[in-house]
């Protein structure tokens, strides 16, 4: 072997190489984007200006900013309605799909679809189902007598978050009760012989063997869940684009309005910005839901 | 599956009509729901407008059904144009990511460098960060290299969430392929491009195809940078395009609309059928590891 040829073996040396291409793009277009975002969001850019530094003005600003302050609570709303359905849902799924039932990978193939189809896409599908003047459901109730009147799903601020955390639910179950459904099939089942033969029942089986065997895998599972849910653009920007009067503006949604139509992407940096720190309490959730594993696998704590 | 499939051993105990209580009624109105709007999808998009717009007769079929929609959004759109792009930037964000992500996992998992621990979980941290904090920053970038409106501003910054998922899936993948496979070529004389290329790659291929069909959908589906990135009519890609030019003002082809969600759907739908064993371990697997 020549000289070169060993020095390139070393794997102090072709590490870092093979890392370089993954490494270029992901400093470059995602660090350094990261870094300039906080940085924006102490200035006044506007598009087409570069901005000046202007401290925490765009907090103060956004502080006293009623318009933010509902979307901030509108994403804390949406989040914790959607994730909690999410996961009684999804959970709720995985158990029916672990069960013994006819054709069982054909119904656990058709269960995903809603969340690998495009979500723009399928959220025009709830567009129209929630359409004020022919919405399917208003139909439904109506001849069925239980309504005099169509229903504006999308049209009433309570009504319209409503609708939103539907759509959003709709999608998300399926990733939950995919990702449990494989945390179930993990459990040995030895464990359930032994509980039956202790005599414990349904209920007991669940709460003592099959939460706390998937509790891991819910937590990374459900931090998922809400990462993406706190961090949804697309279904609200099809749905109402934030109205009915902001009703269901997210914080994202009201990044972009006023950054990239607004065109004051200072603001809109700084809006993203403040989303880190809540971001970032979800990914230390991960982390120690991660940690968790080890002891619940047969393995020893470190 | 096995040892799941054997504790259900005893469900002849339970009898017929509980079961049907406790799981098919319950696993039925699953199924409806979460497929009820790709029918209404499927349905709308055969309507005729007069059809869609009556609301007298049963609206849960189509009396005559019409291609007018697809017509309309095939000759009287950039729809076609819209599909080519999409092709074009997530295949090829696939593949660049793909490439990256292989170098990169093999070398977190298997090289073992100086510092490789950390990267791994650099890797993972970097899958956690959304566009949603990354798209305004991003715009200005793209706006001065001056690739703002063209494809390659989707081919760039996608692999910025696919990288990660691809090499953290990969990472999972190669951990299970054992050492001493490589100890063997090593003792053989084999260098490590050689075992990359020559061992390894053809053991990961089933993680290979989990992870390049969830990037590809995930490409596939994005919305936000593309929104963002592009403005021409004829550079957007299908999730864009339908959202912001199939709707006039107040006046909504929701004929149309519907055409091109379920068109736009298909390929991955398709896709996904053909593969759903690897879009499954693709999505669980970098969720357990």
């Amino acid at each position: 072997m020549s000289a070169a040829s060993r020095f390139f073996d070393n794997r102090n040396v072709l590490g870092p190489l093979f890392m370089l291409p993954a490494a270029a793009l992901l400093l470059f277009f995602l660090t350094y984007p990261l870094g300039l975002g906080v940085w924006l969001g102490f200035t006044d850019a506007k598009i087409g200006r570069v901005g000046e530094w202007i401290g925490i003005e765009n907090y103060e600003f956004l502080v006293t900013d009623s318009v933010f302050r509902l979307s901030v609570f509108n994403t804390f709303l949406y989040t914790l309605v959607a994730s909690v359905f999410k996961f009684v849902l999804g959970l709720w799924l995985a158990l029916l799909l672990n069960k013994h039932i006819p054709f069982k990978s054909f119904v656990r193939a058709v269960v995903l679809l809603p969340f690998i189809v495009p979500t723009v896409l399928s959220a025009i599908a709830f567009w129209w189902i929630y359409d004020a003047q022919f919405s399917i459901v208003s139909w439904v109730l109506v001849k069925m007598g239980v309504m005099d009147h169509y229903i504006n799903f999308l049209g009433e601020p309570n009504l319209a978050r409503m609708s939103t955390i539907i759509a959003n639910v709709w999608r998300g179950v399926p990733f939950v009760a995919i990702c449990l459904l494989a945390g179930l099939q993990t459990i040995p089942p030895s464990m359930y012989e032994a509980a039956s033969i202790d005599g414990a029942t349904a209920f007991q089986q669940f709460r003592y063997i099959t939460l706390p065997m998937l509790s891991p895998i819910i937590a990374v599972v459900m931090t998922f869940s809400v990462l993406f849910t706190f961090t949804d653009f697309q279904l609200i920007w099809v749905l109402t684009r934030g109205g009915p009067i902001n009703a269901t503006h997210l914080m994202a949604t009201l990044s972009f309005q006023r950054a990239i139509p607004g065109g004051a992407l200072g603001e809109g940096a700084a809006i993203a910005t403040a989303m880190i720190p809540f971001l970032l309490a979800a990914i230390l959730f991960s982390y120690f839901g991660l940690q968790r594993r080890r002891w619940q696998q047969g393995g020893s704590d470190r | 599956m096995a040892p799941a499939e054997r504790r259900e051993g005893m469900h002849y105990l339970e009898s017929l009509p509980r079961r049907w209580v406790t799981v098919y009624i319950p696993l039925l109105v699953f199924l409806f729901v979460l497929l009820f709007p790709f029918y209404w999808m499927v349905i709308t998009s055969f309507k005729s407008n007069a059809e869609l717009l009556s609301n007298g007769s049963n609206p849960f079929w189509v009396i005559e059904p019409t291609l007018d929609h697809f017509r309309k959004l095939f000759y009287g759109t950039s729809y076609p144009k819209w599909m080519w792009n999409t092709i074009i930037v997530s295949v090829t964000a696939t593949f660049v990511s793909l490439a990256a992500s292989v170098f990169a996992a093999y070398a977190i998992e298997r090289l073992r460098f100086k510092g490789s621990r950390q990267v791994g979980l650099a890797i993972f941290l970097a899958y956690l960060v959304p566009p949603s904090i990354l798209f305004i920053p991003l715009a200005m970038m793209v706006f001065q290299i001056g690739i703002f409106d063209t494809r390659w501003a989707l081919i760039l910054t996608y692999p910025t969430f696919l990288i990660p998922f691809c090499t953290w899936l990969l990472m999972g993948y190669f951990r299970s392929i054992p050492f001493e496979l490589e100890e063997c070529a090593l003792i053989d004389g084999a260098t490590r491009w050689q075992i990359l290329i020559k061992i390894i790659l053809p053991l990961a291929v089933p993680g290979l195809i989990s992870a390049g069909i969830f990037a590809f959908t995930l490409s596939w589906n994005e919305f936000l940078y593309a929104l963002t990135f592009i403005s021409a009519s004829e550079n957007k890609t299908v999730p864009v395009g339908v959202i912001t030019e199939l709707v006039e003002g107040d006046v909504y082809h929701w004929g149309a609309l519907m055409a091109g969600a379920l068109v736009g759907s298909l390929p991955v739908a398709v896709m996904y059928s053909f593969f759903v064993e690897y879009y499954v371990a693709g999505m669980t697997g970098a969720v357990k590891e």
